[in-house]
């Protein structure tokens, strides 16, 4: 199945969830924050969010900025 | 504690000049700049993660931990009310439910004036939604009221727009924004050296938030150093009160005792 991952479509596994994914993008354990079709997505869920077919999802962090 | 501090949302503070961490060449720079300039609360922006791009990258948070630091996520890049509330609802996540942001919604891209009227409505939802608010808005006494009366916990006209350079422009809007006021007042934006600074603090201003003014410096960990003196220099002298303005002289020297 397909989801849009930070505005780039991408292929996952069905039944892809959300801890692996973070864990396959190298970004376990560092300091994000999640959002699946615009909703946000706790640190303490992710092992529980399974991916669906279409999901728009945006991972974020802090960057340098005024 | 220092027998001055700057209390935002409760929160006492030793340093009265904010910074942000944008547009610095690298984190090593990002980070001698900030502990020159001495600040305690630092603007961050919430943006898109790499994807598989630049694993070891270091982290800003790293360099400039929240431990040691009071973060303040922007919301720097938004023009409407929903995508500032939505950085703000993504910051707080982030940060492990912090609730101090920074708002702005922007005008337009020329300018980078605040859009008042949906900074309003943004400000009204992030309130209500538990958030402390630090705006950011343009030197009209009247928008800076109704920012308070909403329940920012801090309000941050412009000295001038964003990155100008400028300094104060209309320093007597800035004086009505603070005697008006029950929260501090900080100008956000517009400095562009230290006597820009200097005189922000006379005004009465509680404290400075500024990014450009050292980071576009030629030497910006010297300019963060100065703007911290600046910044403390000013406090210093509005609370010493300055001398009126008179229009002629009046002798330092005594005049008895004159052998002439």
């Amino acid at each position: 199945m397909n989801i849009v991952l930070n505005g780039q479509p991408r292929p996952v596994n069905n039944g892809t969830h959300l801890e692996q994914l973070v864990q396959e993008l190298g970004l376990k354990g560092k300091r994000l924050a999640v959002e699946i079709n615009r909703e946000i997505i706790p640190r303490s869920q992710y092992a529980n969010t399974e991916l669906k077919n279409g999901d728009t999802i945006e991972i974020v962090h802090a960057i340098g900025g005024g | 504690m220092n027998k001055d501090p700057l209390i935002i949302a409760g929160k006492a503070y030793h340093s009265r000049l904010l910074t942000g961490t944008g547009k610095y060449k690298n984190t090593e720079e990002t980070r001698l700049a900030t502990e020159a300039s001495g600040a305690e609360i630092i603007t961050v922006a919430i943006r898109r993660t790499n994807i598989g791009q630049t694993p070891g990258e270091p982290n800003l948070l790293d360099i400039l931990p929240p431990n040691k630091y009071t973060l303040l996520p922007n919301t720097a890049g938004c023009y409407n009310v929903d995508d500032a509330v939505r950085t703000c609802r993504l910051a707080r996540e982030l940060l492990d439910g912090h609730d101090l942001v920074k708002l702005e919604v922007l005008g337009d891209e020329k300018t980078l004036f605040p859009d008042v009227t949906a900074t309003l409505e943004a400000a009204r939802i992030l309130v209500k939604d538990g958030f402390k608010v630090m705006v950011y808005t343009n030197d009209d006494p009247i928008i800076a009221k109704r920012l308070e009366e909403i329940g920012c916990v801090a309000v941050m006209p412009l000295a001038a727009p964003i990155g100008s350079g400028l300094g104060i422009r209309n320093p007597y809007n800035i004086i009505t924004i603070i005697e008006n006021a029950k929260v501090p007042i900080l100008v956000d934006a517009g400095v562009g050296t230290a006597s820009d600074a200097a005189i922000a603090m006379e005004l009465g201003c509680e404290g400075i938030l500024m990014n450009t003014a050292i980071v576009g410096a030629k030497n910006p960990i010297l300019m963060a150093s100065a703007m911290k003196k600046a910044v403390e220099a000013g406090r210093e002298a509005f609370l010493a009160g300055r001398i009126p303005r008179k229009r002629y002289a009046s002798a330092s020297s005594p005049i008895d005792g004159l052998f002439f």
